[in-house]
């Protein structure tokens, strides 16, 4: 038996897990429109290579990926790209991103897919491929996966694949375990011979028994000697990378490092799950697994097209009639989606309906009076209530100085806090406020550096015109003296000529 | 007592050529708070400080010839931290002094542009491109929305157009303004029942 690790804190609210397990997933099938955002991932939003009216198959490319950090972006099925254009997408803000419109034409017709034999490819070509495939992240961070299988200085000996999915209400981890835990297990296989990692670890919270015995007899099938299935004790947020990382190795990854720096990466199932797809049968990410749950009839995860619109998604569920909007996430971590006209994307995992049964509005904020609770449950080690004062006075280099960057928002804080205080949404807006003082301070230096560039420029040019002009001087004198010499040399030899045609015996040879 | 004078005086020299050196070795180029009030500084090169670009401006105030309160750009924010770094008081800005706008950028009317050269000249971060006769173009990357180039235009082609929040410039509001306004419903409901 292996020794299982702690990280501290966490909290224990209610699942709700159950109410979506209950039927396999099904297929979401194709909407009458799709609109895919060419910013999905972290990093660059990917480049249009697509033009409005063009004909495109499934799984035609749609955006190249643009500079180091970025990802492609696919046709989820084959028509004609109606728009490329700003549309809301699903994000806080609400603002509009750019998205490309597809009427599907009903054929579903695939491009042409190779296999690739991952074991006779180098590993950069792997990378490559699943860059353009599109795979990211899909435990909803959705960052680049090609970048993170890439070995870094130290040799790599774990890759954790996660499959804890803590957060209450989603299932799509946990469903997609159960149903193709095989193809789950050969992408992990893939990215451990990528990394060239000495062993892999399936962590599974202890709360999904189908799920960790469907896993267990895909690594039993399979030849995986260095593959082992763990279940993790259920507790929020023991799915975040760095707690799973804590819990099954016991290593504790400090502020500003990066696993992979310490011998451990880590990766969702899902991720692995199309890596394999990507790999083994050459479809990019074009879809995925999405909870939809919450206030609807019959809750269930379907395997949905990426650009599905969230109304399409949820009439299959059947919303409920008192539904007043939907979250995308969970109800820790997600977000409230500006309008349920936004398609889904990779970084959607689940879809909940919300009531006001089921999400009152939050109770007033009261002061705070630091019980230093939220310290408690806080699974980063931080001061939550220090980290609230600063954000809240706006002091944000002191907030940095607490560690504030090192806040996965998994909203525990918030959870236990007994005066109602929105914790995470303060940390938020300071996270945000900071980046836009990045901002403003970068564009600033390059406005000084040009500035002064500019002023040198200036400086130079009105010194290369004086140095010319005093050239000009020059040559003009010198070429004054030397054409009074010539004329002097020029008068000499006129008067020799005269000479010589005066006195021609002077000039003759003596005899 | 010639004995003490002459080790006392030894001593006096010995200590100002130390110091005399190191004044000499460890001389420090330019003003310090020079360095950090242009720091602060929104680095627009606009001069409506009335100063020829932010360095002078920033000179001037470190040799106390000029008030804080003459930065628009940098909004009353910039004054708080110019407040803060000088250890003085806040002061609201000035009668003569333009209001705070928000950020923009100029934008040249690509079919209406004579190729004048005038607004490259004019722009203090070169960043408009173009030639004599050619059409000029600005790279907004690089505007610093000074609006230096719109007056020398003679055909009036250059318009500040103010910068629109997207998504990766969007920020996420203060709870305590959702928190306030809450508040202030509650109270203006409980007055009214």
């Amino acid at each position: 038996m292996r020794t299982l690790y702690h990280f501290n804190g966490g909290v224990h609210p209610p699942t709700n897990k159950s109410q979506s397990t209950q039927s396999p997933i099904a297929q979401a099938g194709v909407p009458s429109r799709l609109i895919v955002p060419l910013h999905q991932h972290a990093g660059n939003s990917a480049k249009p290579t697509v033009q409005v009216g063009d004909r495109v198959l499934k799984g035609q490319l749609f955006g190249m990926p643009e500079g180091s950090v970025s990802s492609a972006v696919h046709a989820p099925t084959s028509g004609t790209v109606a728009a490329i254009d700003m549309q809301v997408v699903a994000h806080p803000s609400g603002l509009p991103d750019l998205c490309v419109s597809l009427i599907p034409d009903g054929m579903d017709e695939w491009i042409a897919r190779a296999s690739t034999d991952y074991l006779t490819t180098p590993p950069d070509e792997l990378r490559q491929l699943l860059r353009l495939a599109g795979v990211v992240g899909l435990g909803g961070a959705v960052f680049p996966s090609d970048l993170k299988l890439r070995p870094g200085k130290h040799k790599i000996n774990t890759l954790v694949l996660n499959g804890a999915e803590c957060e209450p209400y989603i299932t799509c981890d946990d469903m997609l375990m159960r149903e193709r835990a095989d193809e789950i297990v050969r992408g992990a296989e893939m990215m451990r011979h990528m990394l060239d990692a000495h062993e892999v670890l399936i962590g599974i919270e202890d709360n999904k028994p189908e799920a960790i015995s469907a896993m267990q007899k895909a690594v039993d099938a399979g030849p995986f000697s260095k593959m082992a299935v763990i279940a993790v004790p259920t507790i929020y947020p023991g799915g975040g990378a760095k707690q799973l990382i804590r819990v099954l190795t016991g290593i504790e990854v400090a502020a500003g490092i990066r696993s992979i720096d310490l011998g451990v990466q880590c990766f969702n199932v899902a991720t692995a799950y199309s890596a394999h797809r990507a790999i083994e049968h050459g479809e990019p990410l074009i879809s995925r697994i999405i909870t939809v749950t919450g206030n609807v009839q019959q809750a269930q995860n379907f395997e949905v097209l990426i650009g599905t619109p969230v109304n399409a998604l949820v009439a299959l569920a059947g919303a409920k009639a008192d539904t007043n909007g939907y979250i995308m996430g969970g109800p820790m971590m997600g977000v409230p989606l500006p309008s349920d006209q936004v398609a889904v994307t990779k970084a959607t995992n689940c879809i909940i309906a919300s009531s006001p049964v089921l999400f009152p509005p939050p109770l007033p904020a009261l002061p705070c009076i630091r019980c230093t609770r939220c310290a408690e449950v806080c699974p980063a080690e931080l001061q939550p209530q220090d980290l609230y004062w600063y954000a809240r006075a706006k002091n944000f280099g002191k907030a940095q100085e607490f560690n504030l960057f090192d806040c996965i928002e998994c909203g525990a804080c918030s959870y236990v806090c007994p005066s109602n205080i929105p914790l995470v949404q303060y940390y938020r807006f300071a996270k945000s406020e900071i980046w836009a003082n990045e901002r403003e301070k970068e564009a600033a230096n390059l406005a000084r550096e040009r500035h002064e560039f500019h002023l040198a420029r200036i400086e130079r040019d009105k010194q290369d015109k004086a140095d010319k002009l005093a050239q000009k001087e020059k040559a003009a004198l010198a070429a004054k003296t030397a054409a009074a010499g010539t004329e002097a040399n020029a008068i000499d030899a006129l008067r020799a000529q005269v000479r010589e045609i005066a006195h021609p015996e002077a000039n003759l040879p003596k005899e | 007592m010639l004995t003490a004078l002459l080790v006392m005086s030894l001593i006096a020299l010995l200590l100002g050529s130390v110091l005399g050196f190191s004044a000499l070795k460890f001389k420090v180029e330019g003003n310090p708070l020079v360095d950090k009030i242009d720091a602060i500084l929104p680095q627009t090169q606009c001069g409506q400080c009335s100063f020829p670009g932010c360095k002078p401006y920033a000179t001037a105030i470190a040799a106390g010839e000029a008030d804080i309160n003459r930065c628009p750009p940098g909004g009353e924010e910039g004054i708080h931290k110019l407040a803060e770094l000088l250890g003085r008081e806040f002061v609201p800005f000035g009668e003569d002094t333009a209001a705070p706008k928000p950020k923009s950028v100029a934008i040249i009317d690509e079919s209406t542009c004579i190729g004048c050269t005038l607004c490259i000249q004019a722009c203090p971060v070169d960043a408009i491109s173009g030639a004599a006769k050619q059409m000029h173009t600005i790279i907004e990357a690089e505007c610093t929305g000074c609006e230096l180039c719109v007056a020398p235009c003679p055909v009036d082609c250059i318009t500040m157009v103010i910068i629109q929040e997207n998504i990766s410039t969007w920020k996420f509001q203060s709870p305590e303004f959702s928190a306030a306004s809450a508040s202030r419903i509650i109270t203006s409901m409980s007055q009214t029942t």
